[in-house]
Protein backbone atom coordinates (compact mmCIF):
# COMPACT_ATOMS: atom_id res chain seq x y z
CA UNK A 1 0.00 0.00 0.00
CA UNK A 2 1.33 3.42 -1.23
CA UNK A 3 0.01 6.31 0.96
CA UNK A 4 1.12 9.67 -0.40
CA UNK A 5 0.39 13.01 1.70
CA UNK A 6 -0.07 16.38 -0.43
CA UNK A 7 -1.83 19.47 0.18
CA UNK A 8 -2.73 22.34 -1.83
CA UNK A 9 -1.44 25.03 1.11
CA UNK A 10 2.58 24.76 1.71
CA UNK A 11 2.85 24.76 5.87
CA UNK A 12 -0.48 22.46 6.61
CA UNK A 13 1.19 19.70 8.02
CA UNK A 14 2.17 17.51 5.48
CA UNK A 15 5.29 15.89 7.20
CA UNK A 16 4.02 16.04 11.06
CA UNK A 17 1.09 13.71 9.17
CA UNK A 18 3.86 10.96 7.18
CA UNK A 19 6.48 10.91 9.95
CA UNK A 20 3.87 10.14 12.73
CA UNK A 21 1.71 7.69 10.76
CA UNK A 22 5.33 6.07 9.72
CA UNK A 23 6.11 5.41 13.24
CA UNK A 24 2.65 4.70 14.51
CA UNK A 25 2.53 1.74 11.87
CA UNK A 26 4.80 -0.15 14.10
CA UNK A 27 5.68 -2.69 11.35
CA UNK A 28 8.36 -1.75 8.72
CA UNK A 29 7.72 0.95 6.44
CA UNK A 30 9.14 3.15 3.78
CA UNK A 31 9.30 6.54 3.80
CA UNK A 32 10.12 8.44 0.94
CA UNK A 33 10.82 12.23 1.00
CA UNK A 34 9.67 13.80 -2.12
CA UNK A 35 9.85 17.52 -1.22
CA UNK A 36 12.83 17.47 -3.04
CA UNK A 37 13.95 21.53 -3.11
CA UNK A 38 13.20 21.24 0.88
CA UNK A 39 13.60 17.80 2.15
CA UNK A 40 12.65 17.96 5.76
CA UNK A 41 11.03 14.49 7.69
CA UNK A 42 14.90 13.70 8.76
CA UNK A 43 14.84 16.35 11.16
CA UNK A 44 11.89 14.28 13.06
CA UNK A 45 13.52 11.00 13.10
CA UNK A 46 17.36 9.92 14.78
CA UNK A 47 18.71 8.26 11.89
CA UNK A 48 21.72 6.00 11.50
CA UNK A 49 23.39 3.42 8.56
CA UNK A 50 23.35 6.52 6.49
CA UNK A 51 24.13 5.82 2.37
CA UNK A 52 24.15 8.68 -0.71
CA UNK A 53 23.85 8.29 -4.15
CA UNK A 54 24.36 10.95 -6.51
CA UNK A 55 21.40 11.27 -9.52
CA UNK A 56 22.10 12.40 -12.42
CA UNK A 57 20.17 13.01 -15.91
CA UNK A 58 20.94 12.23 -19.47
CA UNK A 59 21.62 15.66 -21.12
CA UNK A 60 22.79 16.08 -25.00
CA UNK A 61 26.58 16.67 -25.81
CA UNK A 62 27.02 17.36 -29.32
CA UNK A 63 29.69 16.01 -32.03
CA UNK A 64 30.02 18.91 -34.14
CA UNK A 65 31.84 17.05 -36.61
CA UNK A 66 28.67 14.65 -37.77
CA UNK A 67 26.18 17.59 -37.53
CA UNK A 68 24.95 19.51 -40.37
CA UNK A 69 22.67 22.17 -38.29
CA UNK A 70 19.83 20.84 -39.38
CA UNK A 71 17.75 21.91 -36.41
CA UNK A 72 15.42 19.18 -35.86
CA UNK A 73 17.03 18.53 -32.23
CA UNK A 74 16.14 22.51 -31.19
CA UNK A 75 12.80 21.98 -33.24
CA UNK A 76 12.10 18.89 -31.04
CA UNK A 77 13.10 20.28 -27.88
CA UNK A 78 10.25 21.80 -25.85
CA UNK A 79 12.54 23.30 -23.01
CA UNK A 80 14.79 25.24 -25.51
CA UNK A 81 17.49 22.93 -23.91
CA UNK A 82 19.14 22.56 -27.24
CA UNK A 83 19.28 25.25 -29.74
CA UNK A 84 20.09 25.35 -33.86
CA UNK A 85 19.25 27.47 -36.32
CA UNK A 86 21.78 26.37 -39.50
CA UNK A 87 24.17 26.60 -36.82
CA UNK A 88 25.62 23.62 -34.45
CA UNK A 89 23.67 23.31 -31.72
CA UNK A 90 23.75 25.40 -28.48
CA UNK A 91 22.85 23.20 -25.52
CA UNK A 92 22.01 24.72 -22.28
CA UNK A 93 22.18 21.75 -20.03
CA UNK A 94 20.64 23.88 -16.90
CA UNK A 95 17.24 23.48 -18.64
CA UNK A 96 17.05 20.16 -20.11
CA UNK A 97 14.21 17.68 -18.73
CA UNK A 98 16.85 14.74 -19.67
CA UNK A 99 14.05 13.16 -21.91
CA UNK A 100 16.68 12.57 -24.65
CA UNK A 101 14.59 13.48 -27.91
CA UNK A 102 17.08 15.77 -29.07
CA UNK A 103 19.56 12.44 -29.62
CA UNK A 104 16.40 10.26 -31.19
CA UNK A 105 15.34 12.98 -33.71
CA UNK A 106 18.98 13.68 -34.99
CA UNK A 107 19.33 12.65 -38.46
CA UNK A 108 23.09 12.01 -38.46
CA UNK A 109 23.62 10.25 -35.18
CA UNK A 110 25.48 13.64 -33.76
CA UNK A 111 24.29 13.88 -30.32
CA UNK A 112 24.77 11.69 -27.26
CA UNK A 113 24.34 12.42 -23.82
CA UNK A 114 26.34 13.01 -20.90
CA UNK A 115 25.27 12.70 -17.29
CA UNK A 116 24.47 15.82 -15.57
CA UNK A 117 24.10 15.72 -11.57
CA UNK A 118 21.08 16.88 -9.95
CA UNK A 119 20.95 15.75 -6.74
CA UNK A 120 21.13 12.95 -4.06
CA UNK A 121 19.30 9.81 -3.35
CA UNK A 122 20.40 10.13 0.89
CA UNK A 123 18.85 6.62 3.02
CA UNK A 124 18.63 6.16 6.33
CA UNK A 125 17.09 4.16 9.07
CA UNK A 126 15.12 5.14 12.37
CA UNK A 127 13.59 1.97 14.20
CA UNK A 128 10.54 0.59 11.85
CA UNK A 129 11.05 3.53 9.28
CA UNK A 130 13.58 3.23 6.26
CA UNK A 131 13.75 6.94 4.87
CA UNK A 132 14.81 7.64 1.32
CA UNK A 133 14.97 11.10 0.63
CA UNK A 134 15.97 13.12 -2.46
CA UNK A 135 17.72 16.66 -2.17
CA UNK A 136 18.13 18.67 -5.46
CA UNK A 137 21.48 20.36 -5.42
CA UNK A 138 21.51 24.27 -4.78
CA UNK A 139 20.66 25.71 -8.04
CA UNK A 140 19.30 23.21 -10.15
CA UNK A 141 15.41 23.57 -11.06
CA UNK A 142 14.84 19.82 -11.90
CA UNK A 143 12.45 18.06 -9.44
CA UNK A 144 10.46 16.02 -10.92
CA UNK A 145 12.98 13.54 -12.53
CA UNK A 146 14.53 13.45 -8.73
CA UNK A 147 10.97 12.63 -7.55
CA UNK A 148 11.38 9.62 -10.14
CA UNK A 149 14.58 8.35 -9.28
CA UNK A 150 13.67 8.27 -5.15
CA UNK A 151 10.42 6.50 -6.17
CA UNK A 152 12.25 3.85 -8.18
CA UNK A 153 13.56 2.85 -4.93
CA UNK A 154 9.61 2.06 -4.36
CA UNK A 155 9.54 -1.58 -5.66
CA UNK A 156 8.79 -4.21 -2.99
CA UNK A 157 6.87 -5.80 -0.21
CA UNK A 158 5.69 -3.75 2.58
CA UNK A 159 3.83 -0.31 3.12
CA UNK A 160 5.05 3.27 2.17
CA UNK A 161 4.19 6.49 3.08
CA UNK A 162 5.24 9.38 0.42
CA UNK A 163 5.82 13.01 1.57
CA UNK A 164 4.69 15.22 -1.32
CA UNK A 165 5.78 18.53 -1.84
CA UNK A 166 3.21 20.96 -1.61
CA UNK A 167 1.01 22.84 -4.66
CA UNK A 168 -0.18 21.27 -7.77
CA UNK A 169 2.71 21.97 -10.26
CA UNK A 170 4.98 18.72 -11.83
CA UNK A 171 6.93 17.53 -8.66
CA UNK A 172 3.57 16.56 -6.84
CA UNK A 173 2.03 14.97 -10.17
CA UNK A 174 5.25 13.04 -9.99
CA UNK A 175 5.33 12.43 -6.50
CA UNK A 176 1.60 10.96 -6.60
CA UNK A 177 1.28 8.69 -9.88
CA UNK A 178 1.27 5.36 -8.85
CA UNK A 179 -0.41 6.30 -5.09
CA UNK A 180 -2.77 3.58 -3.91
CA UNK A 181 -4.14 6.58 -1.83
CA UNK A 182 -4.10 10.20 -1.12
CA UNK A 183 -4.14 12.29 2.39
CA UNK A 184 -4.72 15.60 1.60
CA UNK A 185 -3.75 17.79 4.68
CA UNK A 186 -5.04 21.32 5.15
CA UNK A 187 -5.95 23.63 7.83
CA UNK A 188 -9.63 24.96 8.45
CA UNK A 189 -8.54 28.72 7.32
CA UNK A 190 -9.92 30.15 3.93
CA UNK A 191 -6.43 30.35 2.52
CA UNK A 192 -6.31 26.06 3.10
CA UNK A 193 -9.61 25.93 1.69
CA UNK A 194 -8.27 27.61 -1.15
CA UNK A 195 -5.80 25.93 -1.95
CA UNK A 196 -7.21 22.47 -0.47
CA UNK A 197 -10.13 22.83 -3.55
CA UNK A 198 -7.11 22.61 -6.36
CA UNK A 199 -5.54 19.51 -4.43
CA UNK A 200 -8.78 17.85 -5.07
CA UNK A 201 -9.27 18.67 -8.81
CA UNK A 202 -6.02 17.65 -9.28
CA UNK A 203 -6.24 14.44 -7.55
CA UNK A 204 -9.73 13.71 -9.06
CA UNK A 205 -8.45 14.57 -12.50
CA UNK A 206 -5.27 11.76 -11.70
CA UNK A 207 -8.62 9.64 -10.56
CA UNK A 208 -6.88 8.49 -7.22
CA UNK A 209 -8.81 7.62 -3.65
CA UNK A 210 -8.34 10.49 -1.57
CA UNK A 211 -9.69 11.89 2.15
CA UNK A 212 -8.93 14.91 4.37
CA UNK A 213 -6.77 15.82 7.45
CA UNK A 214 -7.45 18.70 9.13
CA UNK A 215 -4.54 20.13 10.92
CA UNK A 216 -5.37 22.85 13.60
CA UNK A 217 -8.54 21.73 13.76
CA UNK A 218 -10.06 25.12 16.16
CA UNK A 219 -8.51 27.70 14.42
CA UNK A 220 -10.33 29.38 11.90
CA UNK A 221 -13.92 28.59 10.33
CA UNK A 222 -15.77 25.42 9.50
CA UNK A 223 -16.06 25.88 5.50
CA UNK A 224 -13.55 23.06 4.95
CA UNK A 225 -15.70 20.80 6.73
CA UNK A 226 -18.62 22.12 5.06
CA UNK A 227 -17.07 21.51 1.40
CA UNK A 228 -15.77 18.03 2.22
CA UNK A 229 -19.14 17.36 3.58
CA UNK A 230 -20.54 18.61 0.29
CA UNK A 231 -18.24 16.59 -1.77
CA UNK A 232 -18.33 13.84 -0.12
CA UNK A 233 -15.32 13.63 0.79
CA UNK A 234 -13.68 11.67 3.73
CA UNK A 235 -13.29 13.48 6.62
CA UNK A 236 -9.59 11.18 8.13
CA UNK A 237 -8.57 12.76 10.89
CA UNK A 238 -8.61 16.23 12.68
CA UNK A 239 -5.68 17.10 14.52
CA UNK A 240 -6.23 20.09 17.27
CA UNK A 241 -5.07 23.09 17.91
CA UNK A 242 -2.78 22.59 20.34
CA UNK A 243 0.55 24.69 21.84
CA UNK A 244 2.28 21.65 22.71
CA UNK A 245 2.18 20.02 19.59
CA UNK A 246 3.53 23.17 17.94
CA UNK A 247 6.22 22.71 20.77
CA UNK A 248 7.04 19.65 20.21
CA UNK A 249 7.46 20.47 16.41
CA UNK A 250 9.57 23.06 17.24
CA UNK A 251 11.94 20.39 19.02
CA UNK A 252 12.16 18.26 16.39
CA UNK A 253 10.24 15.52 18.59
CA UNK A 254 7.44 13.12 17.06
CA UNK A 255 4.00 14.26 18.37
CA UNK A 256 2.88 10.24 19.03
CA UNK A 257 6.07 10.29 21.35
CA UNK A 258 6.07 13.53 22.61
CA UNK A 259 2.04 13.14 23.21
CA UNK A 260 1.19 9.57 23.76
CA UNK A 261 -2.50 11.32 23.53
CA UNK A 262 -2.21 11.31 20.32
CA UNK A 263 -1.38 8.08 19.21
CA UNK A 264 -4.51 6.96 18.66
CA UNK A 265 -5.23 9.46 16.01
CA UNK A 266 -2.74 8.18 13.50
CA UNK A 267 -3.81 4.42 14.38
CA UNK A 268 -7.14 5.71 13.09
CA UNK A 269 -5.51 7.43 10.27
CA UNK A 270 -3.58 4.30 9.61
CA UNK A 271 -6.56 1.64 9.58
CA UNK A 272 -8.58 4.22 7.25
CA UNK A 273 -5.89 4.34 4.63
CA UNK A 274 -3.17 1.84 4.77
CA UNK A 275 -4.24 -1.46 6.23
CA UNK A 276 -8.14 -1.77 5.37
CA UNK A 277 -7.54 -1.57 1.39
CA UNK A 278 -11.31 -2.28 0.93
CA UNK A 279 -12.75 -0.23 3.16
CA UNK A 280 -10.74 2.60 1.63
CA UNK A 281 -12.03 1.81 -1.83
CA UNK A 282 -15.72 1.82 -0.67
CA UNK A 283 -14.90 5.34 0.97
CA UNK A 284 -13.68 6.55 -2.20
CA UNK A 285 -16.72 5.02 -4.53
CA UNK A 286 -18.72 6.96 -2.09
CA UNK A 287 -16.98 9.94 -2.96
CA UNK A 288 -16.78 9.34 -6.21
CA UNK B 1 21.32 45.39 -42.93
CA UNK B 2 18.43 44.42 -40.73
CA UNK B 3 18.03 45.84 -36.88
CA UNK B 4 15.58 44.21 -33.94
CA UNK B 5 14.05 46.15 -31.63
CA UNK B 6 12.25 45.16 -28.45
CA UNK B 7 9.04 46.89 -28.33
CA UNK B 8 5.18 46.37 -26.84
CA UNK B 9 4.43 48.24 -29.97
CA UNK B 10 3.69 48.02 -33.59
CA UNK B 11 5.07 51.47 -34.95
CA UNK B 12 8.39 53.22 -34.42
CA UNK B 13 7.04 55.63 -31.72
CA UNK B 14 5.92 53.06 -29.80
CA UNK B 15 8.85 52.54 -26.77
CA UNK B 16 11.79 50.59 -26.72
CA UNK B 17 11.19 47.60 -24.15
CA UNK B 18 14.02 47.74 -21.82
CA UNK B 19 13.22 43.22 -21.36
CA UNK B 20 14.35 41.37 -23.91
CA UNK B 21 13.06 38.21 -23.55
CA UNK B 22 9.84 38.88 -22.56
CA UNK B 23 8.89 41.69 -24.75
CA UNK B 24 6.00 41.39 -26.66
CA UNK B 25 6.97 42.44 -29.81
CA UNK B 26 10.50 42.79 -32.35
CA UNK B 27 10.30 45.69 -34.96
CA UNK B 28 12.97 44.57 -37.39
CA UNK B 29 13.99 47.45 -39.17
CA UNK B 30 15.67 47.24 -42.80
CA UNK B 31 17.97 50.15 -42.81
CA UNK B 32 18.55 49.67 -46.29
CA UNK B 33 14.70 49.62 -47.54
CA UNK B 34 13.48 51.62 -44.63
CA UNK B 35 10.92 49.91 -44.05
CA UNK B 36 9.99 47.62 -41.21
CA UNK B 37 8.29 44.29 -39.90
CA UNK B 38 6.59 43.34 -36.40
CA UNK B 39 7.25 39.98 -35.14
CA UNK B 40 4.88 38.74 -32.48
CA UNK B 41 6.75 37.45 -29.35
CA UNK B 42 3.95 37.09 -27.11
CA UNK B 43 4.19 33.16 -26.35
CA UNK B 44 7.29 34.63 -24.09
CA UNK B 45 5.24 36.86 -21.95
CA UNK B 46 4.17 33.73 -19.60
CA UNK B 47 7.10 31.37 -20.54
CA UNK B 48 7.90 29.68 -17.60
CA UNK B 49 11.56 29.73 -18.54
CA UNK B 50 13.79 30.08 -21.68
CA UNK B 51 11.95 33.03 -22.92
CA UNK B 52 15.61 34.51 -23.28
CA UNK B 53 16.71 31.78 -25.81
CA UNK B 54 13.05 31.75 -27.93
CA UNK B 55 13.38 35.25 -28.19
CA UNK B 56 17.08 35.38 -29.21
CA UNK B 57 15.72 31.94 -32.03
CA UNK B 58 12.85 34.48 -33.03
CA UNK B 59 15.56 37.65 -33.82
CA UNK B 60 17.76 35.00 -35.70
CA UNK B 61 15.27 33.74 -37.65
CA UNK B 62 14.13 37.18 -39.06
CA UNK B 63 17.56 37.73 -40.77
CA UNK B 64 18.58 40.59 -37.87
CA UNK B 65 21.90 40.74 -37.62
CA UNK B 66 21.91 43.76 -34.72
CA UNK B 67 19.43 43.59 -31.66
CA UNK B 68 18.91 46.61 -29.85
CA UNK B 69 17.34 46.30 -26.08
CA UNK B 70 17.60 47.25 -22.77
CA UNK B 71 18.94 44.17 -21.38
CA UNK B 72 20.13 40.76 -21.93
CA UNK B 73 20.67 37.80 -20.16
CA UNK B 74 23.32 35.33 -20.28
CA UNK B 75 21.16 32.51 -22.25
CA UNK B 76 19.84 34.86 -24.78
CA UNK B 77 23.37 36.31 -24.99
CA UNK B 78 25.32 32.89 -25.76
CA UNK B 79 22.32 32.29 -28.58
CA UNK B 80 22.15 36.04 -30.03
CA UNK B 81 26.21 36.05 -30.04
CA UNK B 82 25.96 32.20 -32.17
CA UNK B 83 23.84 33.76 -34.22
CA UNK B 84 26.52 36.24 -35.34
CA UNK B 85 23.86 39.06 -33.90
CA UNK B 86 25.44 42.44 -32.75
CA UNK B 87 23.43 43.88 -28.97
CA UNK B 88 23.04 47.19 -28.29
CA UNK B 89 21.72 48.45 -24.92
CA UNK B 90 19.59 52.00 -24.92
CA UNK B 91 17.30 53.13 -22.73
CA UNK B 92 14.88 54.57 -26.17
CA UNK B 93 12.80 55.94 -25.05
CA UNK B 94 11.36 55.02 -28.07
CA UNK B 95 12.27 52.59 -31.14
CA UNK B 96 12.81 55.89 -33.29
CA UNK B 97 15.26 57.41 -30.92
CA UNK B 98 17.45 54.28 -30.26
CA UNK B 99 16.90 53.80 -34.16
CA UNK B 100 18.51 57.58 -34.66
CA UNK B 101 21.34 56.30 -31.91
CA UNK B 102 21.68 53.36 -33.79
CA UNK B 103 22.78 55.31 -36.90
CA UNK B 104 24.99 58.11 -35.71
CA UNK B 105 26.99 55.47 -34.07
CA UNK B 106 26.09 56.43 -30.24
CA UNK B 107 25.64 52.66 -29.45
CA UNK B 108 28.50 50.83 -28.11
CA UNK B 109 28.05 47.17 -28.26
CA UNK B 110 27.60 44.77 -25.64
CA UNK B 111 30.58 42.59 -24.73
CA UNK B 112 28.38 40.41 -22.53
CA UNK B 113 25.11 39.73 -20.40
CA UNK B 114 24.20 42.89 -18.33
CA UNK B 115 21.50 41.07 -16.17
CA UNK B 116 21.66 37.52 -14.28
CA UNK B 117 19.33 35.01 -15.34
CA UNK B 118 15.85 34.13 -13.73
CA UNK B 119 16.94 30.18 -13.80
CA UNK B 120 20.23 28.33 -12.32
Amino acid sequence: MIVAVASGKGGTGKTTVSVNMARSLGSKVRLLDCDVEEPNAHLFLRTDQHEQQEVPIRVPQVDESRCDGCGECGRFCAYHAIVSFGTKPLVFAEMCHGCGGCAKVCPKGAIGETDRRIGVIETSRSENITLIQGRLDVGVAMAPPLIRAVKARLPGAGHAILDAPPGTSCPVIATLRDADYVVLVTEPTPFGLHDLKLAVDMVRELDLPFGVVVNRYGVGDDRVHVFCREQNIPLLLEIPDDRRIAEAYSRGELMVEALPEYRSLFQSLIAKTMLLETEVQESHNQAG
Amino acid sequence: MKIAFSTPGSKLDAPLDTRFGRAAKFIIYDLDSETFEVMDNRQNLNAAQGAGIQSAETVARSGAKALVSGHCGPKAFRVLQAAGIQIFYSEGPTVAAALEAYRQGSLTEAAGADVEGHWA
